[in-house]
Protein backbone atom coordinates (compact mmCIF):
# COMPACT_ATOMS: atom_id res chain seq x y z
CA UNK A 1 0.00 0.00 0.00
CA UNK A 2 1.53 3.45 -1.05
CA UNK A 3 1.65 5.73 2.03
CA UNK A 4 2.15 9.25 1.09
CA UNK A 5 -0.60 10.27 3.49
CA UNK A 6 0.28 7.69 6.18
CA UNK A 7 -2.58 8.70 8.66
CA UNK A 8 -4.73 8.09 6.01
CA UNK A 9 -3.72 4.68 5.24
CA UNK A 10 -6.38 2.62 6.98
CA UNK A 11 -5.20 -0.94 6.57
CA UNK A 12 -6.84 -2.79 3.55
CA UNK A 13 -10.22 -1.77 3.21
CA UNK A 14 -12.05 -3.12 0.05
CA UNK A 15 -12.65 0.16 -1.36
CA UNK A 16 -11.29 0.08 -4.97
CA UNK A 17 -8.34 2.52 -4.87
CA UNK A 18 -8.35 5.00 -7.53
CA UNK A 19 -5.94 7.08 -6.11
CA UNK A 20 -2.16 7.04 -8.20
CA UNK A 21 -0.54 4.05 -6.59
CA UNK A 22 2.65 3.40 -5.15
CA UNK A 23 4.91 5.55 -4.23
CA UNK A 24 7.08 2.43 -3.40
CA UNK A 25 6.11 0.53 -6.49
CA UNK A 26 7.58 3.78 -9.04
CA UNK A 27 10.75 4.31 -6.49
CA UNK A 28 11.66 1.00 -6.91
CA UNK A 29 11.05 1.50 -11.13
CA UNK A 30 7.90 0.15 -12.48
CA UNK A 31 5.44 3.15 -13.21
CA UNK A 32 2.99 2.13 -14.61
CA UNK A 33 -0.12 2.10 -12.12
CA UNK A 34 -1.06 -0.84 -11.01
CA UNK A 35 -4.54 -1.90 -11.10
CA UNK A 36 -5.85 -1.84 -8.15
CA UNK A 37 -9.33 -2.83 -8.41
CA UNK A 38 -11.16 -5.12 -6.45
CA UNK A 39 -10.85 -8.41 -8.77
CA UNK A 40 -7.04 -8.51 -8.49
CA UNK A 41 -5.88 -10.71 -6.12
CA UNK A 42 -4.30 -9.22 -3.56
CA UNK A 43 -1.98 -12.19 -3.54
CA UNK A 44 -1.11 -14.78 -6.40
CA UNK A 45 0.69 -17.37 -6.82
CA UNK A 46 1.42 -19.75 -9.61
CA UNK A 47 3.21 -23.17 -10.05
CA UNK A 48 5.30 -22.06 -6.82
CA UNK A 49 8.24 -24.64 -6.20
CA UNK A 50 10.68 -25.12 -3.50
CA UNK A 51 13.54 -27.32 -2.96
CA UNK A 52 15.93 -27.46 -0.29
CA UNK A 53 19.21 -28.29 -1.26
CA UNK A 54 21.44 -29.40 1.84
CA UNK A 55 22.65 -32.42 2.94
CA UNK A 56 21.07 -36.17 1.92
CA UNK A 57 18.19 -35.72 -0.52
CA UNK A 58 16.94 -32.78 -1.68
CA UNK A 59 14.04 -31.77 0.43
CA UNK A 60 10.45 -31.32 -1.62
CA UNK A 61 9.00 -28.22 0.75
CA UNK A 62 6.68 -26.59 -1.81
CA UNK A 63 5.36 -28.72 -4.90
CA UNK A 64 3.85 -27.08 -7.00
CA UNK A 65 1.45 -24.34 -5.35
CA UNK A 66 -1.26 -22.01 -6.88
CA UNK A 67 -3.01 -20.05 -4.94
CA UNK A 68 -5.02 -16.50 -4.88
CA UNK A 69 -5.53 -14.18 -1.64
CA UNK A 70 -8.27 -11.66 -2.23
CA UNK A 71 -8.22 -8.17 -0.16
CA UNK A 72 -9.87 -8.68 2.49
CA UNK A 73 -9.26 -12.18 2.89
CA UNK A 74 -8.14 -14.03 6.29
CA UNK A 75 -6.53 -17.57 5.16
CA UNK A 76 -5.20 -19.81 7.73
CA UNK A 77 -2.28 -22.67 6.10
CA UNK A 78 -2.18 -25.72 8.57
CA UNK A 79 -0.79 -28.88 8.30
CA UNK A 80 1.67 -31.27 9.80
CA UNK A 81 5.36 -29.71 10.98
CA UNK A 82 7.54 -30.45 8.07
CA UNK A 83 5.08 -30.41 5.40
CA UNK A 84 6.35 -26.73 4.10
CA UNK A 85 3.84 -24.88 5.64
CA UNK A 86 6.13 -21.66 6.97
CA UNK A 87 8.50 -21.98 3.25
CA UNK A 88 5.62 -21.37 1.69
CA UNK A 89 4.76 -18.54 4.00
CA UNK A 90 8.34 -17.03 3.10
CA UNK A 91 7.85 -17.96 -0.40
CA UNK A 92 4.73 -15.42 -0.13
CA UNK A 93 6.77 -12.53 1.73
CA UNK A 94 9.91 -12.77 0.03
CA UNK A 95 11.85 -14.23 2.53
CA UNK A 96 12.77 -16.86 0.57
CA UNK A 97 12.78 -17.02 -3.64
CA UNK A 98 10.80 -20.05 -5.33
CA UNK A 99 12.94 -22.91 -7.55
CA UNK A 100 10.45 -22.16 -10.02
CA UNK A 101 6.88 -20.20 -10.36
CA UNK A 102 5.42 -16.91 -10.32
CA UNK A 103 4.25 -14.51 -7.65
CA UNK A 104 1.97 -11.56 -8.20
CA UNK A 105 1.09 -8.80 -5.07
CA UNK A 106 -1.29 -6.37 -6.11
CA UNK A 107 -1.45 -7.87 -9.85
CA UNK A 108 2.49 -6.91 -9.73
CA UNK A 109 5.13 -9.74 -10.84
CA UNK A 110 7.26 -9.83 -8.78
CA UNK A 111 9.41 -12.30 -10.27
CA UNK A 112 12.47 -9.53 -10.71
CA UNK A 113 12.06 -8.03 -7.61
CA UNK A 114 15.57 -8.06 -5.95
CA UNK A 115 16.39 -8.13 -2.43
CA UNK A 116 16.42 -5.04 -1.38
CA UNK A 117 13.02 -4.24 -3.44
CA UNK A 118 11.31 -7.42 -1.54
CA UNK A 119 13.11 -5.49 1.79
CA UNK A 120 11.45 -2.75 1.04
CA UNK A 121 8.14 -4.36 0.22
CA UNK A 122 8.32 -5.99 3.90
CA UNK A 123 8.59 -2.62 5.22
CA UNK A 124 5.25 -1.63 3.34
CA UNK A 125 3.00 -3.19 1.84
CA UNK A 126 3.51 -6.72 3.45
CA UNK A 127 4.03 -6.77 7.56
CA UNK A 128 4.93 -10.21 9.26
CA UNK A 129 5.02 -12.00 12.31
CA UNK A 130 6.97 -14.89 13.51
CA UNK A 131 6.56 -17.50 16.13
CA UNK A 132 9.96 -16.26 17.90
CA UNK A 133 8.91 -12.33 17.74
CA UNK A 134 12.09 -11.44 16.78
CA UNK A 135 12.17 -8.47 18.28
CA UNK A 136 15.94 -6.44 18.94
CA UNK A 137 16.00 -7.56 22.38
CA UNK A 138 18.15 -4.33 23.25
CA UNK A 139 15.56 -1.75 21.80
CA UNK A 140 13.09 -1.08 23.91
CA UNK A 141 9.14 -2.13 23.06
CA UNK A 142 8.48 1.57 21.77
CA UNK A 143 11.67 1.56 19.51
CA UNK A 144 11.28 -2.11 18.33
CA UNK A 145 7.52 -1.04 16.87
CA UNK A 146 8.83 2.68 15.61
CA UNK A 147 11.55 1.58 13.75
CA UNK A 148 10.18 0.08 10.59
CA UNK A 149 7.97 3.51 10.64
CA UNK A 150 10.99 5.44 10.82
CA UNK A 151 12.80 3.64 7.84
CA UNK A 152 9.85 3.61 6.12
CA UNK A 153 10.34 7.23 6.15
CA UNK A 154 7.60 8.53 8.89
CA UNK A 155 8.67 11.77 11.16
CA UNK A 156 9.50 10.66 14.32
CA UNK A 157 6.66 12.68 15.68
CA UNK A 158 4.27 10.21 13.13
CA UNK A 159 5.91 7.35 14.43
CA UNK A 160 5.36 7.83 17.69
CA UNK A 161 1.53 8.54 17.17
CA UNK A 162 1.27 5.22 15.46
CA UNK A 163 3.08 3.44 17.93
CA UNK A 164 1.14 4.99 20.69
CA UNK A 165 -2.19 4.07 18.94
CA UNK A 166 -1.09 0.61 18.20
CA UNK A 167 0.39 -0.65 21.46
CA UNK A 168 -2.65 1.52 23.46
CA UNK A 169 -4.75 -0.50 20.89
CA UNK A 170 -3.29 -3.75 21.72
CA UNK A 171 -3.46 -3.25 25.74
CA UNK A 172 0.14 -2.97 26.10
CA UNK A 173 0.19 0.45 27.21
CA UNK A 174 2.83 1.46 30.06
CA UNK A 175 4.79 -1.44 28.63
CA UNK A 176 6.50 1.21 26.01
CA UNK A 177 9.82 1.37 28.08
CA UNK A 178 9.90 -2.36 28.84
CA UNK A 179 12.73 -4.22 27.03
CA UNK A 180 11.15 -7.65 25.11
CA UNK A 181 12.97 -9.85 27.81
CA UNK A 182 10.63 -8.14 30.53
CA UNK A 183 7.54 -9.27 28.91
CA UNK A 184 5.73 -12.40 28.59
CA UNK A 185 5.44 -14.48 25.25
CA UNK A 186 2.01 -12.99 24.71
CA UNK A 187 2.82 -9.54 25.23
CA UNK A 188 6.12 -10.01 23.30
CA UNK A 189 3.82 -11.38 20.22
CA UNK A 190 1.38 -8.15 20.79
CA UNK A 191 4.60 -5.94 20.30
CA UNK A 192 5.43 -8.10 17.08
CA UNK A 193 2.04 -7.59 15.96
CA UNK A 194 2.58 -3.82 16.37
CA UNK A 195 5.49 -3.51 14.84
CA UNK A 196 4.43 -5.66 11.63
CA UNK A 197 1.20 -3.44 11.60
CA UNK A 198 2.77 0.11 12.19
CA UNK A 199 3.05 1.16 8.55
CA UNK A 200 -0.44 -0.24 7.79
CA UNK A 201 0.91 -2.94 5.44
CA UNK A 202 -2.19 -4.25 2.54
CA UNK A 203 -1.21 -8.00 3.72
CA UNK A 204 -0.43 -9.34 7.12
CA UNK A 205 2.05 -12.71 7.04
CA UNK A 206 2.11 -14.72 10.32
CA UNK A 207 4.23 -17.57 10.51
CA UNK A 208 2.76 -19.86 13.62
CA UNK A 209 2.21 -17.00 15.70
CA UNK A 210 1.07 -18.78 18.90
CA UNK A 211 3.54 -21.33 18.17
CA UNK A 212 5.62 -20.62 21.46
CA UNK A 213 2.12 -19.41 23.48
CA UNK A 214 0.33 -21.01 25.80
CA UNK A 215 -3.81 -21.55 25.72
CA UNK A 216 -4.79 -18.18 27.27
CA UNK A 217 -1.91 -16.34 24.63
CA UNK A 218 -2.95 -18.31 21.79
CA UNK A 219 -6.54 -16.86 22.61
CA UNK A 220 -5.24 -13.30 22.85
CA UNK A 221 -3.61 -13.41 19.41
CA UNK A 222 -6.60 -15.13 17.47
CA UNK A 223 -8.67 -12.56 19.01
CA UNK A 224 -6.51 -9.92 17.70
CA UNK A 225 -6.12 -11.00 14.40
CA UNK A 226 -9.89 -11.09 14.35
CA UNK A 227 -10.24 -7.76 15.35
CA UNK A 228 -7.94 -6.71 12.44
CA UNK A 229 -9.81 -8.63 9.50
CA UNK A 230 -13.09 -7.29 10.54
CA UNK A 231 -11.67 -3.83 9.58
CA UNK A 232 -10.32 -5.15 6.16
CA UNK A 233 -6.89 -6.41 7.15
CA UNK A 234 -5.78 -8.87 4.95
CA UNK A 235 -3.90 -11.74 6.45
CA UNK A 236 -2.47 -14.96 5.98
CA UNK A 237 -1.36 -17.12 8.82
CA UNK A 238 0.45 -20.52 8.80
CA UNK A 239 -0.75 -22.69 12.11
CA UNK A 240 -1.06 -26.14 13.62
CA UNK A 241 -2.96 -24.59 15.86
CA UNK A 242 -6.84 -25.26 14.85
CA UNK A 243 -8.56 -22.72 16.94
CA UNK A 244 -6.15 -20.25 15.52
CA UNK A 245 -7.33 -21.33 11.84
CA UNK A 246 -10.90 -21.54 12.60
CA UNK A 247 -10.71 -17.70 12.95
CA UNK A 248 -9.64 -17.96 9.14
CA UNK A 249 -12.51 -17.56 6.28
CA UNK A 250 -10.60 -19.90 4.79
CA UNK A 251 -8.47 -22.58 5.74
CA UNK A 252 -6.00 -24.59 3.30
CA UNK A 253 -4.85 -27.70 4.57
CA UNK A 254 -1.44 -28.51 3.39
CA UNK A 255 0.41 -31.82 3.66
CA UNK A 256 3.72 -32.67 1.72
CA UNK A 257 4.18 -29.71 -0.25
CA UNK A 258 0.79 -29.79 -1.71
CA UNK A 259 -2.18 -27.83 -0.92
CA UNK A 260 -5.12 -30.74 -0.38
CA UNK A 261 -7.82 -29.23 0.86
CA UNK A 262 -8.95 -25.40 0.31
CA UNK A 263 -12.17 -24.95 2.88
CA UNK A 264 -14.10 -21.93 3.03
CA UNK A 265 -15.50 -21.67 6.66
CA UNK A 266 -19.22 -20.94 7.69
CA UNK A 267 -19.62 -17.54 7.80
CA UNK A 268 -23.10 -17.96 8.91
CA UNK A 269 -24.01 -17.35 12.61
CA UNK A 270 -23.34 -20.05 15.03
CA UNK A 271 -25.34 -23.16 14.02
CA UNK A 272 -27.17 -25.50 16.48
CA UNK A 273 -26.15 -28.87 15.64
CA UNK A 274 -21.95 -28.76 16.26
CA UNK A 275 -21.98 -26.72 18.79
CA UNK A 276 -24.34 -28.14 21.18
CA UNK A 277 -23.09 -31.84 20.34
CA UNK A 278 -19.87 -30.68 21.45
CA UNK A 279 -20.86 -28.70 25.04
CA UNK A 280 -23.25 -31.29 25.95
CA UNK A 281 -23.38 -31.86 29.51
CA UNK A 282 -24.71 -35.24 30.13
CA UNK A 283 -26.06 -36.96 33.45
CA UNK B 1 -28.74 -33.14 34.80
CA UNK B 2 -29.52 -34.97 37.88
CA UNK B 3 -26.52 -34.57 39.40
CA UNK B 4 -26.07 -30.95 38.74
CA UNK B 5 -29.67 -30.38 39.52
CA UNK B 6 -28.69 -32.12 42.98
CA UNK B 7 -25.59 -30.30 43.21
CA UNK B 8 -27.68 -27.01 43.12
CA UNK B 9 -29.91 -27.90 45.72
CA UNK B 10 -26.82 -28.47 47.95
CA UNK B 11 -27.06 -24.89 49.26
CA UNK B 12 -30.32 -25.27 50.00
CA UNK B 13 -33.69 -24.88 48.77
CA UNK B 14 -35.06 -24.02 45.99
CA UNK B 15 -38.00 -24.28 43.14
CA UNK B 16 -37.31 -25.42 39.86
CA UNK B 17 -37.35 -22.28 38.19
CA UNK B 18 -35.06 -20.31 40.41
CA UNK B 19 -32.82 -24.08 38.96
CA UNK B 20 -33.31 -22.80 35.77
CA UNK B 21 -32.24 -19.32 36.27
CA UNK B 22 -28.92 -20.88 38.37
CA UNK B 23 -27.60 -22.80 35.79
CA UNK B 24 -27.97 -20.48 32.95
CA UNK B 25 -26.21 -17.84 35.18
CA UNK B 26 -23.50 -20.70 35.81
CA UNK B 27 -22.81 -21.78 32.47
CA UNK B 28 -24.21 -18.76 30.19
CA UNK B 29 -24.62 -19.44 26.73
CA UNK B 30 -21.73 -21.83 26.35
CA UNK B 31 -24.74 -24.09 27.69
CA UNK B 32 -27.76 -24.69 25.56
CA UNK B 33 -30.90 -23.07 27.06
CA UNK B 34 -31.56 -25.49 29.85
CA UNK B 35 -35.77 -26.46 29.21
CA UNK B 36 -37.69 -25.69 31.88
CA UNK B 37 -39.99 -28.64 31.70
CA UNK B 38 -36.93 -31.15 31.16
CA UNK B 39 -35.98 -29.64 34.41
CA UNK B 40 -39.41 -30.43 36.13
CA UNK B 41 -39.59 -33.83 34.69
CA UNK B 42 -35.94 -34.29 35.90
CA UNK B 43 -36.88 -32.97 40.01
CA UNK B 44 -39.65 -34.82 39.86
CA UNK B 45 -37.74 -37.80 39.31
CA UNK B 46 -35.17 -37.30 41.63
CA UNK B 47 -38.05 -36.70 43.81
CA UNK B 48 -39.50 -40.22 43.07
CA UNK B 49 -36.27 -41.98 43.62
CA UNK B 50 -36.03 -40.05 47.56
CA UNK B 51 -33.02 -38.09 46.73
CA UNK B 52 -35.46 -34.76 47.17
CA UNK B 53 -38.28 -33.54 48.49
CA UNK B 54 -40.52 -31.29 47.25
CA UNK B 55 -42.87 -28.98 49.78
CA UNK B 56 -45.77 -27.04 47.91
CA UNK B 57 -45.98 -23.18 48.84
CA UNK B 58 -49.32 -21.19 48.47
CA UNK B 59 -48.99 -18.02 46.24
CA UNK B 60 -51.82 -15.84 46.76
CA UNK B 61 -52.05 -14.45 43.23
CA UNK B 62 -50.77 -17.48 41.35
CA UNK B 63 -50.59 -21.10 41.52
CA UNK B 64 -48.47 -23.21 44.24
CA UNK B 65 -44.97 -23.71 43.98
CA UNK B 66 -42.95 -26.37 45.05
CA UNK B 67 -40.07 -26.05 46.60
CA UNK B 68 -37.17 -28.67 46.69
CA UNK B 69 -34.66 -30.04 49.36
CA UNK B 70 -32.09 -32.69 49.25
CA UNK B 71 -33.09 -35.48 51.27
CA UNK B 72 -30.05 -37.44 53.57
CA UNK B 73 -29.78 -39.82 50.50
CA UNK B 74 -29.52 -36.95 48.11
CA UNK B 75 -26.67 -35.71 49.83
CA UNK B 76 -25.34 -39.38 50.03
CA UNK B 77 -25.74 -39.28 46.03
CA UNK B 78 -23.91 -36.01 45.84
CA UNK B 79 -20.73 -36.82 47.87
CA UNK B 80 -20.29 -39.97 45.71
CA UNK B 81 -20.87 -37.93 42.64
CA UNK B 82 -18.14 -36.36 43.86
CA UNK B 83 -15.64 -39.54 45.05
CA UNK B 84 -15.67 -40.92 41.51
CA UNK B 85 -13.75 -39.70 38.46
CA UNK B 86 -15.94 -38.96 34.91
CA UNK B 87 -15.30 -41.07 32.30
CA UNK B 88 -12.31 -40.51 29.40
CA UNK B 89 -13.50 -38.25 26.66
CA UNK B 90 -14.42 -40.77 23.79
CA UNK B 91 -12.40 -40.74 20.03
CA UNK B 92 -14.88 -39.99 17.78
CA UNK B 93 -15.89 -43.96 16.93
CA UNK B 94 -18.53 -43.01 13.81
CA UNK B 95 -15.89 -41.52 12.07
CA UNK B 96 -13.19 -43.51 12.61
CA UNK B 97 -15.00 -46.90 11.70
CA UNK B 98 -16.10 -44.84 8.36
CA UNK B 99 -12.39 -44.57 8.19
CA UNK B 100 -11.28 -47.44 8.85
CA UNK B 101 -13.76 -49.66 6.58
CA UNK B 102 -13.57 -47.56 3.92
CA UNK B 103 -11.45 -49.18 1.48
CA UNK B 104 -13.46 -52.49 2.26
CA UNK B 105 -16.38 -50.71 0.92
CA UNK B 106 -15.15 -49.11 -2.30
CA UNK B 107 -17.82 -46.37 -1.28
CA UNK B 108 -15.32 -43.62 -0.19
CA UNK B 109 -11.44 -42.01 -0.30
CA UNK B 110 -10.20 -42.01 2.85
CA UNK B 111 -8.71 -38.89 2.40
CA UNK B 112 -12.05 -37.44 0.77
CA UNK B 113 -13.22 -38.49 4.13
CA UNK B 114 -10.88 -36.55 6.59
CA UNK B 115 -10.92 -33.33 4.69
CA UNK B 116 -14.80 -33.30 4.91
CA UNK B 117 -14.59 -34.01 8.58
CA UNK B 118 -12.23 -31.56 9.01
CA UNK B 119 -14.24 -28.91 7.61
CA UNK B 120 -17.09 -30.17 9.74
CA UNK B 121 -14.49 -29.49 12.99
CA UNK B 122 -13.32 -26.65 11.45
CA UNK B 123 -16.70 -24.86 11.20
CA UNK B 124 -17.58 -25.76 14.61
CA UNK B 125 -14.37 -24.65 16.00
CA UNK B 126 -15.38 -21.35 14.17
CA UNK B 127 -18.51 -21.45 16.17
CA UNK B 128 -17.10 -21.93 19.49
CA UNK B 129 -15.02 -19.42 19.32
CA UNK B 130 -18.06 -17.05 18.06
CA UNK B 131 -19.47 -17.97 21.30
CA UNK B 132 -16.46 -17.45 23.27
CA UNK B 133 -16.18 -14.15 21.72
CA UNK B 134 -19.93 -13.28 22.59
CA UNK B 135 -19.76 -14.49 25.90
CA UNK B 136 -19.27 -12.04 28.94
CA UNK B 137 -15.32 -12.25 29.19
CA UNK B 138 -16.07 -12.53 33.18
CA UNK B 139 -18.24 -15.62 33.37
CA UNK B 140 -15.14 -17.92 33.89
CA UNK B 141 -17.12 -21.10 34.24
CA UNK B 142 -18.55 -20.78 30.69
CA UNK B 143 -15.37 -19.70 29.11
CA UNK B 144 -13.04 -22.18 30.36
CA UNK B 145 -16.74 -24.66 29.18
CA UNK B 146 -16.07 -23.39 25.23
CA UNK B 147 -11.99 -23.72 25.95
CA UNK B 148 -12.57 -27.62 27.43
CA UNK B 149 -14.78 -27.92 23.89
CA UNK B 150 -11.77 -26.42 21.49
CA UNK B 151 -9.18 -28.16 23.16
CA UNK B 152 -10.76 -31.60 22.74
CA UNK B 153 -11.57 -30.52 19.07
CA UNK B 154 -7.91 -29.55 18.78
CA UNK B 155 -7.48 -32.96 19.65
CA UNK B 156 -9.36 -34.60 16.85
CA UNK B 157 -8.11 -32.40 14.38
CA UNK B 158 -4.66 -33.09 15.40
CA UNK B 159 -5.65 -36.97 14.99
CA UNK B 160 -7.52 -36.52 11.47
CA UNK B 161 -3.85 -34.77 10.16
CA UNK B 162 -2.29 -37.90 11.80
CA UNK B 163 -5.10 -40.09 9.69
CA UNK B 164 -3.66 -37.73 6.56
CA UNK B 165 0.02 -38.06 7.40
CA UNK B 166 -0.07 -41.89 7.78
CA UNK B 167 -2.70 -42.77 4.89
CA UNK B 168 -1.22 -40.43 2.20
CA UNK B 169 2.03 -42.77 2.08
CA UNK B 170 0.03 -45.20 1.57
CA UNK B 171 -1.66 -44.20 -1.67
Amino acid sequence: MNRATPRTAASGTATPRTAASGTAASRAGAPSPRPEDSDTPLLRAEGLVKTHYGEGAPAHAVRGVDLSVRQGEFVAVTGPSGAGKSTLLHLLGGLQRPGSGSLWLDGECTDAYSEARWAVERRRRIGIVFQFFNLVSNLSVADNVELPALLAGLSPRQARTEREQLLDELGLAGKERSMPGELSGGEQQRVALARALVNHPRLLLADEPAGSLDSKGTREVTRLLSRFHQRGQTIVLVTHDARLASAADRVISFFDGRIADDAVLDTAPARGTGISGVLELRD
Amino acid sequence: MRLPLLALLARGPAHGYELKQDLEQLLGAAYPQPNVGQIYVTLGRLEKSGLIEGEEVEQSSRPNKKIYHLTDAGREALHAWYEETSDEPRVRDEFFMKLALAPRTGLADQIALINKQRREYLNTMRNLSKLAAAESRDNRISQLLIEGAMLHLQADLDWLERCQEELEELE
